[in-house]
């Protein structure tokens, strides 16, 4: 891989800026909470449903069992982060193998592995995870291990698709032409011609897996409580949508402002890394 | 070609046996039963109610019972109707998932597609970003925010559009189908969109471009159809979940289509139903990536179908 | 590829793309179904949550397909649109002097939605199809009270020996295994309607679907698509069909109460199931006239396990617990539609019987804490050892709201954090029945009859909704002796009394009554508030549509 290439040059100003508005969230994410004088669980009956103020230091207002927006929305932040990264990182590592092998290897064992797949693939997602959350008691492992669980799947069949076409390609046929190793051509030619699509498909992931648990919370078999997560609290603010906007508008704002960045990033990253640029012929 | 989609097919009844018992496995060890109640049973009853639905049998064998009732095309009565048989709910309530899906599907493949190649063929340019911050903002919005919106913005404010399903007159599709469209479009726009570009920097494009082909030209001849397989790839399951509908819309605006069953059907521990619809689901899925991977064939001629 | 060097390809794909453009649009702006006509403006929408599972009276123990068989079918008795008593299929009735015998006289001119006569017959078939165990009925409470009935529920007797016999086509005694004081209320019941007999026997289950159900009440079923519509017309062979004025009724499922809010003020749905919880002022200040809350028959209450520590065995520990809540709150500032905060388990309004009262209800909260700090100190917790209590809910905003709230008042009082498990509904049910996990859960009863009995009998030892676990002989004997007594007064002291002794051993904590609530349109003429929140559509009609007045 030539990556002397993609270090040594500067990033381009978008992902800098998305760089720096995601760690600007996450850290204010992680700092923001122990500022505040409230705590988030602390529910208080004179003062539900309060607009935000500096009053009370209630910044973004408070929710309808009277608790403070503002550290419940950065603890949130925190708690939607997590999940989406762990579940994102856990996807990309089984999927990128498993789709990569599957691909270029080929023939049967290309079929059986596709077949394991396409079995898992053939289970309503809601469904599993409805039935996982009702057995297991809504354990909070198991929203990563659902939401990784299946999105690998994805990740598995994009990667063994791109592999597909890219195997039949000049340079790899030209590679294989004079002796070079398979896992040698995995490495070297196939996974590094991947990386955008997978990139791409990871930057999808990340926001999937957050709308993903927002909408199981959406379904009520989120988070336990007090424990919140950004999808928690917009699921929990759609009703109060028209008396009290803040409840709904401050955290979806965030997660809008996550999701797109998260997007903007993958993009950037994208034409950064140059798919283009990197296609050396086989050495 | 039929050779390879008969093969593809019988290959695929293994797989819907292993989702079949994969699925019977997980609704019967969900704690509760189908006829639980805030009012509690006496013993007698619930005895008389588990003998007449053969749910005091062991598992193993309602699980042969069952199969052998599917294998006659029987998926049996559902424990939610109870009046109708599973078959009929599911003829019942998919037309109109499918009517819904399908034409938010083809609007989103259009405009998403359209959208995608607009952006690929100008990338950094102030289209490119337009397009791409729209399709972004599609997808950063989670469905069931944007749905309750656009009842409230078209339905209750404007009053331009129905606010539900059962309405008398036109418009009733309007909102369900954008609202369905909306996450698609941007999905479609984004991958077509990278995956054109990565076309788009391959030697071979490169080389024509270099023989001083137009941008059309290359389009035509080496670009787009490549270009579609992730896409493809992307639509074999999207299209599966979008056609068995989709349990937010038709909440929020009341829908009789299929998406709510599987759900309601989880919690209501409607055994049959909840088979049924898996079944249902399985065999979309496996259709659709049969056609995807003749499309692959069809597509790109070097990826052999074997 | 040689295809693919046509020039004009790229504007096929743009021409395409338009047509496919054109056609979605056209779809969807055409106007599917036409325009409603005169004919069919008579017809009342309502909307009704979930749907019903089944219209076989006997299969169900949907409140939904117990609404919906009140428009279809009518018992003996009836109740008018205040929830009182009046005459049904029978126009009179004699009850023996030990009240252990009831003669109902049928009304000549009652009908079937086919024009067959109601007879004493069906009413007997009715009953003993409920109680016979292939049936395998679901609600089976009501016909408990007949002579035998639990001994053929049980598979002990033939159903043929269900105290039921029809004399004459028109006469119906029936047998009671004990004075049963609200017998006729249980009557009205759907479970009690009677029963086409040849159509069950032509269509075996299938019966209770459009097409085959017969049935006597003021409406028919015409149509039924799970999961969207029920649709009734107007029986035009029921004997008071003259007093019936709306011709359609149109029961519309739509289970979130957002969206069924959003129909109503598009002008979609005349009646809702119910207000969506979260924008409830909101839709005070904006539907004044529309909103209808009313007391319902209904108790949302917190149960122990009170057959596993930590609440085995300690009425004071439980007793603190009850106190450190502060009810008030709890309507007026979380719940906030009008509840009434419960002290009791039986509602009031029941006429004759005088409810029994938590002890500590005549304290205001801070004695009531300060109380329960002392009882919590003495069960052997406090600061350093604070109780360790899972609180187990069904998922639901209200349900989290109302726990959340709860949690926060103990961790205020007492200083112990309670765990909150919210468990999908099915789940719960199967663990409160199971009493091993369960500690605090939340539940709620509902009356099926307007009489104290409906709700005490949920706490009898074998009863099968006493989630908690509690035994009480006492308690057996008081029900008991209620049950065999003939006098009123008597019988509601027993009661009384056996009230007295849930609340001192309380293994429950009442929270508060339910209300109910529904928007009407303005254009329902004929709507009255009742506890049992029954609303049929016989009684309402649409004065400002042709032929509703």
């Amino acid at each position: 891989m030539n990556t002397e290439r993609s270090r040594g040059r500067p990033l381009p100003p978008l992902v800098r800026s998305t760089l720096a508005v995601l760690l600007a969230v996450m850290l204010v994410a992680l700092l923001g909470p122990g500022l505040s004088p409230n705590d988030g669980v602390d529910a208080r009956f004179d003062r539900i449903l309060s607009p935000p103020s500096l009053d009370g230091a209630h910044y973004f207002g408070t929710d309808d069992l009277g608790r403070d927006l503002f550290v419940r929305t950065l603890e949130g932040t925190r708690m939607t982060l997590l999940v989406a990264l762990v579940a994102s990182v856990v996807s990309l590592v089984i999927g990128v193998l498993y789709g990569a092998t599957a691909g270029f290897i080929g023939g049967r064992i290309d079929a059986v592995m596709m077949r394991f797949v396409d079995s898992l693939y053939a289970m309503p997602f809601i469904f599993l995870v409805i039935l996982l959350m009702v057995v297991f008691e809504q354990n909070f492992l198991l929203i990563f291990v659902a939401i990784g669980a299946v999105n690998w799947l994805d990740m598995a069949r994009i990667v063994r698709g791109q592999t597909l076409s890219l195997k039949e390609r000049e340079f790899v046929a030209a590679a294989r032409l004079i002796g070079v190793p398979t896992g040698r051509i995995i490495l070297r030619h196939i996974a590094p011609n991947l990386l955008g699509i997978v990139l791409v498909y990871l930057t999808l992931t990340i926001p999937q897996a957050i709308l993903f648990e927002s909408f199981l919370s959406f379904l009520g078999l989120g988070l336990q409580e007090p424990d919140a997560s950004l999808g928690t609290l917009v699921a929990g603010g759609v009703s109060t949508l028209e008396t009290a906007p803040w409840v709904l508008l401050i955290p979806s704002s965030i997660l809008f402002i996550l999701l797109l960045a998260f997007n903007f990033l993958g993009d950037g990253l994208r034409d950064a890394t140059d798919v283009r640029a990197r296609r050396s012929p086989s050495s | 070609m039929l050779r390879f989609a008969l093969g593809r097919l019988l290959a695929a009844i293994p797989t819907l046996l292993f989702v079949v018992l994969l699925a019977f496995t997980l609704v019967r060890i969900a704690p509760g039963g189908p006829f639980d109640a805030e009012r509690g049973l006496p013993p007698e009853v619930e005895a008389n109610i588990a003998e007449a639905y053969h749910l005091d049998e062991p598992l193993p064998k309602q699980f042969f019972r069952y199969l052998g009732g599917v294998l006659r095309g029987d998926f049996g009565p559902s424990f939610r109707y109870r009046n109708y048989s599973v078959t009929e709910i599911i003829a019942d309530s998919f037309p109109t998932s499918l009517l819904l899906g399908g034409l938010a599907m083809l609007l989103a493949l259009v405009i998403g597609l359209g959208a995608g190649v607009l952006a690929a063929l100008r990338p950094n340019t102030f289209t490119d970003r337009a397009v791409m911050a729209v399709a972004m903002t599609g997808i950063s919005i989670p469905i069931f925010v944007v749905a309750p919106l656009l009842v409230l913005l078209f339905a209750v404010s404007l009053g331009w559009l129905p606010a539900g399903w059962t309405a008398q007159g036109g418009g009733r599709l309007v909102l369900p189908v954008l609202a369905l469209a909306l996450p698609q479009v941007a999905y479609l726009a984004r991958i077509s969109r990278a995956s054109l570009l990565d076309v788009l920097g391959s030697d071979y494009v490169r080389t024509a471009r270099a023989q001083g082909l137009t941008t059309a030209a290359i389009l035509r001849v080496h670009a787009l159809k490549p270009a579609l397989i992730p896409v493809l790839s992307y639509l074999g399951p999207a299209v599966a979940a979008v056609l068995t509908g989709s349990v937010v819309v038709e909440q929020v605006f009341g829908i009789p289509g299929l998406g709510r069953h599987f759900v309601t059907g989880a919690l209501n521990r409607d055994y049959t139903l909840v088979m049924g619809l898996v079944i249902l689901y399985a065999a979309l899925i496996i259709l659709l990536n049969l056609l995807v991977d003749i499309l692959y064939g069809v597509l790109d001629p070097r990826v052999r179908t074997q | 590829m040689t295809e693919s060097q046509n020039p004009r390809r790229l504007p096929l794909f743009a021409l395409l793309a338009g047509v496919v453009v054109v056609v979605v649009v056209a779809v969807l702006l055409q106007r599917d179904g036409e325009a409603p006509d005169v004919a069919e403006q008579n017809t009342l929408h309502r909307g009704i949550g979930s749907d019903p599972d089944t219209l076989d009276a006997h299969k169900t123990n949907a409140l939904q397909s117990f609404t919906v068989l009140n428009d279809l079918g009518e018992g003996l008795m009836a109740d008018d649109r205040h929830g009182a008593l009046i005459p049904g299929v029978a126009e009179s009735h004699v009850v023996s002097e030990d009240g252990l015998r009831y003669t109902f006289k049928l009304r000549e001119d009652a009908r079937w939605s086919n024009g067959d006569p109601v007879t004493a017959g069906d009413f007997a078939y009715a009953y003993r199809r409920l109680a016979d165990p292939a049936t395998a009925a679901l609600y089976v409470d009501s016909v408990t009270a007949i002579a035998n009935a639990k001994a053929i529920i049980a598979g002990e007797l033939e159903p043929d020996s269900l105290g039921v016999t029809a004399i004459d086509p028109l006469t119906l005694e029936i047998s009671l295994e004990q004075p049963t004081p609200y017998f006729l209320a249980l009557l009205v019941h759907p479970s009690m309607h009677p029963i086409h007999e040849s159509s069950v026997k032509a269509h075996g289950d299938a019966f209770a679907r459009p097409g085959n159900l017969v049935t006597n009440g003021a409406y028919r079923l015409t149509g039924l698509r799970p999961g969207a519509i029920v649709e009734l017309e107007r029986n035009d062979y029921y004997w008071d069909n003259a007093n019936t004025a709306i011709d359609r009724v149109h029961y519309h499922v739509l289970p979130e109460p957002m969206s069924e809010y959003n129909r109503f003020r598009s002008g979609e749905l005349h009646i809702t199931d119910s207000v969506p919880t979260d924008i409830f002022e909101q839709v005070r200040e904006d539907f004044p006239d529309e909103l209808k809350v009313a007391t319902s028959f209904t108790i949302y209450y917190y149960g122990y396990n009170v057959i596993r520590p930590p609440f085995k065995d300690s009425p004071e520990l439980r007793q603190a617990l009850s106190m450190a809540i502060d009810r008030d709150v709890l309507v007026e500032k979380i719940t906030r539609r009008g509840e009434q905060p419960a002290y009791s388990w039986v509602p009031p309004g029941i006429e004759g019987y005088e409810s029994a009262q938590l002890s500590f209800a005549g304290l205001s909260q801070q004695e009531r804490t300060e109380q329960a700090r002392r009882l919590y100190q003495a069960a052997g917790y406090g600061e350093d050892n604070p109780l360790e209590v899972e609180l187990r809910y069904n998922t639901s905003d209200t349900h989290q709201r109302i726990a959340l709230a709860i949690q926060a008042m103990w961790r205020e009082a007492l200083g112990f954090e309670a765990t909150l498990i919210n468990e999908e509904f099915r789940v719960l049910l199967a663990n409160m029945q199971a009493r091993e996990v369960t500690q605090v859960f939340r539940s709620s009863w509902k009356g099926a009859y307007v009489d104290a009995h409906s709700f005490l009998t949920a706490f009898e030892s074998d009863s099968p909704s006493n989630l908690a676990g509690w035994v009480s002989e006492e308690y057996d004997d008081l029900m008991q002796r209620a049950a065999t007594q003939t006098d009123p007064g008597m019988r509601s002291r027993y009661l009384e009394e056996a009230e007295r002794l849930l609340l001192i051993e309380q293994p429950l904590i009442p929270l508060y009554f339910y209300v109910s609530k529904h928007l009407v349109s303005t254009e329902v003429a004929g709507w009255a508030d009742n506890a049992l929140d029954r609303h049929h559509s016989r009684y309402l009609s649409l004065p400002g549509v042709a032929g509703g007045g």
